[in-house]
């Protein structure tokens, strides 16, 4: 029996920007959220390395920079008028963060302490600017606990281990979602007024990531396979600096506070590729580079990684030789001590996972795929834009790394998420109660969760020929290969072909465990047809677009070229399998794209 | 390498009592004892149900028994155990939901009682961050590493004989607030915790500190609040 409850807002998932939404929604309007994962469990709690906000505590600093940086990483393909309103806002949102509690690391005088980043600068001299604030190397998980701990405080309504599995859609309203206890296995409805998503990314279709197993595109899915256009998914970052193999990440504050980046010739290659800035150049280009190293047969011992050093005596080598101080002008240097104050959970992976010690040894790293620019589009309230003419879906939000506002364009500057989620999550949880207030619950249609029932029947009750583990394999390799840090019209061609046949093969699948607690491979399964969806728009995607732009290379149209492609992708999935394109215009304020160097 | 699993299996829906199945899985002696789980679950026996989500130690869904001792799944590389013959069990002193996964509500209970977050509703007047100095900050800088993973209170023999004890991630997480010089109710946890429930349950067994895949002092952590409970003074 399916059980019904109503609420003004429900929010689907209990990371930094659901919690956020919950926070700010749950002031005015009945909320519930509901996360297939305890909150604390979110991927939020894995972010390293800060959150970017022009405080200026250290040094000179302005939102306008920010903003400038963040325009001009993204590749110009931001929204600059999102772009502005999240750098503006992430000074009060990170203030507002220290209120509820937030453990950040200090400066000497007591203040929010901050770090240097990769691609964020001083506009005037170009050089790396303290914009960082964070906790030690643990940031992401002091913003999650943060934010847990004030839910708690409010008496929020959670709905621990519920897995969304549809929206609710009538009249053209959001009126809900289907949902999934995992306890129980039994169906619930959730009737609303508005609907927010904050499921996180979709990072497990490649098969080195950074990204947790829950990381499935749960809610681009069910957006598309409602109806809803997906925006700009062939942009996804590979971060540079994933562990060899594992893919676990090593945060950019590692070369923040000095580390370097060498090829197997002792080369501190990133000199060549960027100049200026170096080895804190934006993601999309020091992966191309380590992979241009690689291919060259320059990796370590001509493998396919390279090394990221941060013992001290490189450190300060290096930091002498670009002449780095500290914020009261004495030459940069450091301690053993000092790195590990400062990255400890980085020692401790590399201690775990490599039984290596990063101030001893360098640890061996490849490109890792880390975070999805693209995902539900959204405006800078978080309301769901269904066209290219802005139209909204009435009652539907989406914020965090499920969205694409856009502000983080083609490739999404270090320390932003963690921005974007707290700022949009916010305005999304205020934007989904205020539009509760005035909104009368909308009719249930009749029978909401057939498709639900129906999918999952699929599932159980397949022909069993063909198995779901092996097709993810599968599809992680293709999404490697063919889809990863650079594309050609060949690979993508045959990428999109494989994810085809991946899909019907899924069909085929079935699930031994026709149990209802806690029928973990149910549900894993239904994911993987999450991961086939997204893959399959986000390759058609990165066929389509015949340029190079951030995260999106092609070593076929290897030049950016603005007079064409300066336009956000929206992809249809249709009932058929198959996929329709279309295109909207990239607000532009003040910054006239220009060439990107660093 | 070939590694011998052998799992705690319990199927509410169709299982009386519970019992264990054998895996013979070739492996690498890099890989997780988490890569171990999902192979199983994934290739060869899909009923197989944990829980897990980042894979590197961060969330804590994973926490379990192998080999008698509480890890992280995704934390323990099969090269760390010392040998081939693994046993995976769910944890201890919370009920059996299926095979590794247990109830994690009255761990959560537990852990909502002791006021887990901070108090304070006075801003600064200019609206930017309350002043803290580096040192009040790392004060109570080992506290804020919790995951609640539940391995420490799972861990704990008070615990293991009466479920009614908070445990050490509440203790933990209530020192987190207590030790920090932003907040202002001190007073009442450490009345809440001055209980026979609270932390004078804690016989000093260290299990919890040895547990705890974040290395945090936790039986330090609780002897603090005690000597805070004792002394009226918070330093
Ligand atoms: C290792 C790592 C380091 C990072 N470091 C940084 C950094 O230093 N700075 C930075 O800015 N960004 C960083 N990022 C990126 C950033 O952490 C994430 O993009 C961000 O935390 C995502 O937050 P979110 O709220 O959108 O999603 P999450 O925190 O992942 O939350 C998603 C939620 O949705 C729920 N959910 C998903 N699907 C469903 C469903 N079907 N039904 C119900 N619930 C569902 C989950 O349970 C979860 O609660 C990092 C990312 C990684 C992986
Ligand atoms: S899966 Fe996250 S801690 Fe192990």
């Amino acid at each position: 029996m399916t059980q019904t409850h109503v609420f003004d807002v429900v929010i689907v998932g209990g990371g930094g920007a659901g919690l956020m939404a919950a926070l700010n929604a749950s002031r005015s309007a009945k909320t519930a959220v509901l996360s297939k994962l305890y909150p604390t469990r979110s991927h939020t709690g894995a972010a390293q390395g800060g959150i970017g906000a022009a405080l200026g505590n250290l040094e000179e600093d302005h939102w306008e920079w920010h903003a400038f940086d963040t325009v001009k990483g993204s590749d110009y393909l931001g929204d600059q008028d999102a772009i502005e309103f999240m750098c503006r806002e992430a000074v009060q949102a990170v203030y507002d963060l220290e209120h509820f509690g937030l453990p950040f690391s200090r400066t000497a005088d007591g203040r929010i302490a901050q770090r240097p980043f990769g691609g964020h600068t001083n506009n005037l001299t170009k050089k790396p600017v303290r914009r960082s604030c964070y906790a030690a190397d643990r940031t992401g998980h002091m913003i999650l606990q943060t934010l847990y701990q004030q839910c708690i405080k409010n008496g929020i309504n959670f709905y621990d281990e519920f897995q969304v599995l549809d929206l609710i859609l009538s009249d053209g309203k959001a009126a809900g979602v289907v949902a999934v206890e995992l306890a129980t296995g039994e169906l619930h409805v959730f009737h609303s007024k508005a609907v927010v998503f904050a499921t996180g990314g979709h990072g497990r279709m490649w098969e080195i990531t950074s990204n947790a197993y829950a990381y499935t595109g749960d809610g681009v899915a069910i957006t598309l396979r409602n109806g809803i256009p997906a925006e700009d998914m062939e942009f996804f970052q590979f971060h540079p600096t994933g562990i060899y193999k594992l893919g676990i990440l090593i945060t950019e504050a590692v070369r923040g506070e000095g580390g370097i980046l060498f090829n197997g010739k002792g080369e501190r290659f990133m000199e060549r590729y960027a100049p200026t800035i170096k080895d804190l150049a934006s993601r999309d280009v020091i992966s191309r580079a380590i992979y241009l190293e690689i291919k060259e047969g320059r990796g370590i011992n001509g493998k396919d990684y390279v090394y990221l050093d941060v013992r001290p005596e490189t450190v300060n080598k290096y930091a002498e030789l670009d002449g780095r101080t500290r914020p009261d002008g004495t030459p940069y240097r450091v301690t053993a001590e000092e790195i590990l104050s400062k990255i400890p959970d980085i020692t401790d992976f590399c201690r775990t996972y490599l039984g290596v010690d990063p101030v001893k040894d360098p640890m061996p790293i490849q490109p890792t795929a880390h975070y999805a620019m693209g995902g539900i589009p959204t405006n800078k309230y978080g309301e769901v834009v269904v066209d290219d003419q802005g139209t909204v879906l009435p009652g539907l939000y989406a914020a965090g790394e499920c969205a694409c506002v856009s502000v983080h364009g083609a490739n999404r500057l270090g320390t932003n998420s963690l921005v974007d989620l707290v700022v949009f999550g916010k305005y999304a949880g205020i934007k989904a109660a205020e539009y509760a207030k005035g909104a009368d619950l909308p009719r249930l249609p009749a029978d909401p969760d057939a498709g639900v029932r129906r999918q999952l029947d699929n599932l159980l009750n397949g022909s069993g020929r063909e198995r779901a583990a092996q097709i993810g394999r599968e599809l992680r390799k293709v999404m490697m290969d063919d889809v990863g840090v650079f594309r050609t019209e060949e690979g993508l061609k045959q990428a999109v072909e494989k994810v085809r046949e991946l899909r019907e093969r899924y069909k085929q699948v079935r699930v031994s465990d026709g149990g209802k607690i806690f029928n973990t491979e149910l549900l894993n399964t239904w994911e993987l047809g999450c991961l086939l969806d997204a893959a399959l728009v986000t390759a058609v995607s990165a066929l389509e677009r015949k340029e190079s732009r951030g995260a999106h290379a092609r070593e076929d149209y290897p030049r950016r070229d603005d007079e064409n492609w300066l336009k956000h992708t929206l992809a249809w999935l249709n009932e058929d399998g198959s996929v329709r394109l279309g295109y909207k215009p990239v607000v532009i304020t003040q910054y006239a794209p220009k060439e990107r160097v660093y | 390498m070939e590694v011998r699993m052998r799992i705690f299996r319990f199927n509410p829906e169709k299982d009386r009592k519970p019992h264990y199945d054998v895996f013979t899985v070739e492996a690498q002696p890099t890989d997780r004892v988490l890569d171990v789980l999902e192979w199983i679950r994934g290739d060869v026996d899909g009923t197989l149900a944990f829980r897990r989500s980042c894979a590197h130690g961060v969330c804590g869904s994973d926490a379990m028994r192998i080999n008698g001792r509480n890890y992280l799944a995704c934390k323990v590389l099969l090269r760390d155990l010392g040998t081939t013959e693994i046993t995976v069990e769910p944890l201890l002193g919370l009920p059996v939901i299926k095979d590794l996964i247990v109830d994690m509500g009255p761990f959560f209970e537990h852990y909502k009682t002791v006021m887990p977050y901070l108090v304070n509703d006075e801003l600064p007047a200019d609206g930017k961050e309350r002043l803290q100095s580096p040192e009040q900050r790392e004060r109570f800088d080992d506290t804020t590493k919790c995951i609640l993973c539940a391995a420490c209170t799972t861990s704990c023999p008070s615990f293991w004989s009466n479920g009614q004890y908070v445990g050490p991630a509440a203790i933990v997480n209530a020192h987190r607030f207590i030790f920090d010089s932003r907040d202002q109710a001190a007073v009442e946890r450490l009345e809440i915790l001055n209980d026979q429930f609270g932390v004078w349950r804690c016989r000093t067994a260290f299990n919890c500190t040895e547990a705890c895949p974040r290395e945090i002092k936790i039986t330090q952590a609780i002897a603090e609040v005690k000597r805070a409970i004792q002394t009226g003074r918070v330093e």
